[in-house]
């Protein structure tokens, strides 16, 4: 794996604009702010993992850069400009339960809407797009699902059909909001496997975690995150002991014990 | 029976059935997607708070006119949508309380004017007291006119913002990422629901106009699990009571139109629900039954199996 990190990205490519920069981002719902002063600036071709406690505001973050909620200061420009112009650079995958999933229709009908945004207004999805869906569905695994009603699939199979609704979208940028959240070790596999082709073709892939297990297998870049941004930068510069008991507050006991695993494993690996 | 013959002869008749069958045809298309958005009490609301509008349309202009009704109405349905946004965010209150608190206050202030009305001398008022029941056959040229446009014309717009109008009703937030003004599609949503509301009242009355927003499409539910199939399928059960009530509310006399309709669609309804495909009743206790018997079948053959291996041995 380190290995193809060391192969994707040639190192240094100052002059283009950064895929994500986030400068004094500041949002609140009501009086107190959920994010307050955040500022960071993504490398591009790079796994980036999003950690911070329940209610740390990851979600918030995710979709304050994507302009779904609205900022109470601060900018974020997207290769340079304001995401607004550069929305089809952006893919999305929300949490899982956002949508109702009785809704009637199925999994090959709703990754076609990741296509929405390349046609015009008024625009039917026609077999272009749908040839494009059937790929993205065959990518995570779900090419024989096509025809399902999507209540008529279980939790990890609803996760792979929006993480390929989010493949339509051809993005340069994608944001994805806890994509391993229940899904089990199959799946998460298939998941990450799908991440690091992404990574292989240049994008830029965030993502909000919670396993803190993982987090060095998986992600060239950690942001923790607490209200306030209290680390940024490659993983095994900031994914320490310290600024972790420092992002998570109190709860340390827990802590302690999830951080060892990593370590352990990641020993024997080497 | 004669009755109805000689009312389809009628060529007055005829424009009267067409409109409102093209009424329940839009009614089912946009109640679909007000139903899948969870918001069909919000139509129920909207036809409830039309009332008063209507009235005070009418008294200040001493005209019986659909347009200046659907201003008149439009106006009161925004002033009642505030008002349930006003409550929900200011007092404890969920919205379907809220929504109950509106809808009861704009009707009964509607009753009081209609009252208002037909004791007042307002030479032209006979017919007014019909809105709250709907009289179809009460129709003139002009009625049935506009009533169509407006219908034709939100027909129209469905169709051509259908993938809009699927995703806001799926996945509002997906929708902003993409860009699409996704406050401003579902006013206009929210709009067209009022303008089916208001192009129904006089067919069908306010009292009963909703259930052509929610019925069809509760029942076009059952039977598919394709949104534009659902569509489609609403609009036709919508079209279906349309005609149905007109019909029957005509050749009895003094029938009004609305219960017929709410009556025919109510039926579809139950035919739905007993014996739409997977969903419906029937079908789910026949695959239940048959799941049984597959599974008996099963565990009989590999019984007889293990009695064959066993006598083998
Ligand atoms: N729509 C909302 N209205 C009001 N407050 C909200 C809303 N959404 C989130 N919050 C608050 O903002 C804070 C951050 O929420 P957010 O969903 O961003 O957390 P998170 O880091 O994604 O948490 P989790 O790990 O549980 O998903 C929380 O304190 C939450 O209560
Ligand atoms: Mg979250």
């Amino acid at each position: 794996m380190s290995l193809t990190k060391a192969l994707s990205k040639p190192a240094g490519s100052t002059a283009a604009p950064s895929p994500l920069s986030v400068n004094g981002l500041t949002v609140a719902y009501q009086k107190k702010p959920v994010l307050r002063g955040v500022t960071f600036e993504i490398n591009e071709g790079e796994l980036i993992g999003v950690i911070g406690p329940n209610g740390a505001g990851k979600s918030t973050l995710m979709k304050a850069a994507l302009g779904l909620i609205p900022s109470i200061g601060g900018e974020v420009l997207v290769y340079g400009k304001p995401y607004k112009e550069q929305r089809k650079l952006i893919g999305y995958v929300p949490q899982r339960e956002s949508v109702d999933w009785d809704f009637p229709t199925n999994a090959l009908d709703v990754v076609m809407m990741g296509r929405y945004g390349h046609l015009g207004w008024f625009r039917r999805p026609g077999a272009k797009e749908k040839a494009i869906a059937l790929e993205c569905l065959s990518k995570v695994g779900m090419a024989d699902f096509a025809d399902r009603q999507i209540s008529q699939l279980s939790g990890g199979q609803q996760q792979r059909v929006f993480l390929a609704r989010a493949l339509a979208q051809d993005a340069k940028l994608y944001f994805m909001d806890e994509p391993f959240a229940g899904v089990d070790a199959a799946t998460e596999k298939a998941i990450i496997t799908l991440l690091q082709e992404l990574k292989r073709q240049g994008k830029t892939v965030v993502v909000v975690h919670h396993d803190l297990a993982t987090v060095q297998d998986y992600f060239d870049s950690v942001l923790l995150l607490n209200v306030e941004l209290q680390a940024y930068g490659p993983t095994e510069q900031v994914f320490t002991q310290e600024r972790l008991q420092q992002t998570y507050g109190g709860r340390l006991a827990f802590l302690d014990r999830s951080f060892q695993v990593p370590a352990a494993d990641s020993g024997k690996g080497v | 029976m004669a009755n109805i013959w000689s009312m389809i002869a009628d060529p007055n008749m005829q424009w009267i059935f067409l409109g409102c069958t093209l009424l329940g045809l839009s009614s089912g298309v946009i109640g679909s997607f007000s139903y899948l958005r969870k918001q069909s009490l919000m139509g129920d609301t909207l036809a409830h708070a039309a009332l008063p509008g209507i009235c005070i349309a009418f008294m200040l202009t001493g005209i019986k006119s659909i347009g200046l009704f659907l201003i008149g109405a439009g106006l009161a349905g925004l002033i009642a949508t505030f008002g349930i946004g006003y409550i929900t965010r200011h007092t404890k209150l969920k919205q379907d309380a809220a929504m109950g608190i509106v809808l009861s206050s704009f009707f009964g202030l509607g009753i009081v004017l209609l009252t208002v009305i037909q004791h007042g001398n307002y030479g032209n008022q006979a017919g007014l007291d019909k809105f709250l029941f709907g009289q179809a056959a009460s129709m003139i040229g002009s009625d049935v006119i506009t009533m169509s446009i407006v219908c034709i014309v939100l027909l129209s717009i469905c169709t051509l913002l259908f993938k809009q109008f699927k995703l806001i009703s799926f996945d509002p937030g997906f929708a902003r990422g993409l860009g699409y003004p996704v406050a401003a599609l579902e006013q206009l949503m929210m709009l067209l629901m009022v303008v089916a509301v208001v192009a129904g009242i006089q067919a069908v009355g306010v009292v009963l106009v909703a259930a052509l927003l929610i019925t069809p499409a509760v029942s076009a539910r059952y039977w598919t699990n394709k949104l534009s199939l659902m569509v489609i399928l609403s609009g036709i059960f919508g079209a279906a009571s349309g005609a149905v009530g007109t019909l029957f509310s005509a050749s009895v006399s003094n029938l009004p139109t609305g219960p017929v309709t709410v009556l025919a669609a109510t039926l579809m309804f139950g035919i739905s629900i007993l014996f739409g495909p997977q969903r419906g009743i029937v079908a789910k206790r026949l695959m239940r039954q048959r799941a049984k018997r597959r599974f008996a079948v099963q565990r009989e053959i590999s019984i007889h199996d293990n009695t064959k291996k066993e006598a083998a041995l």
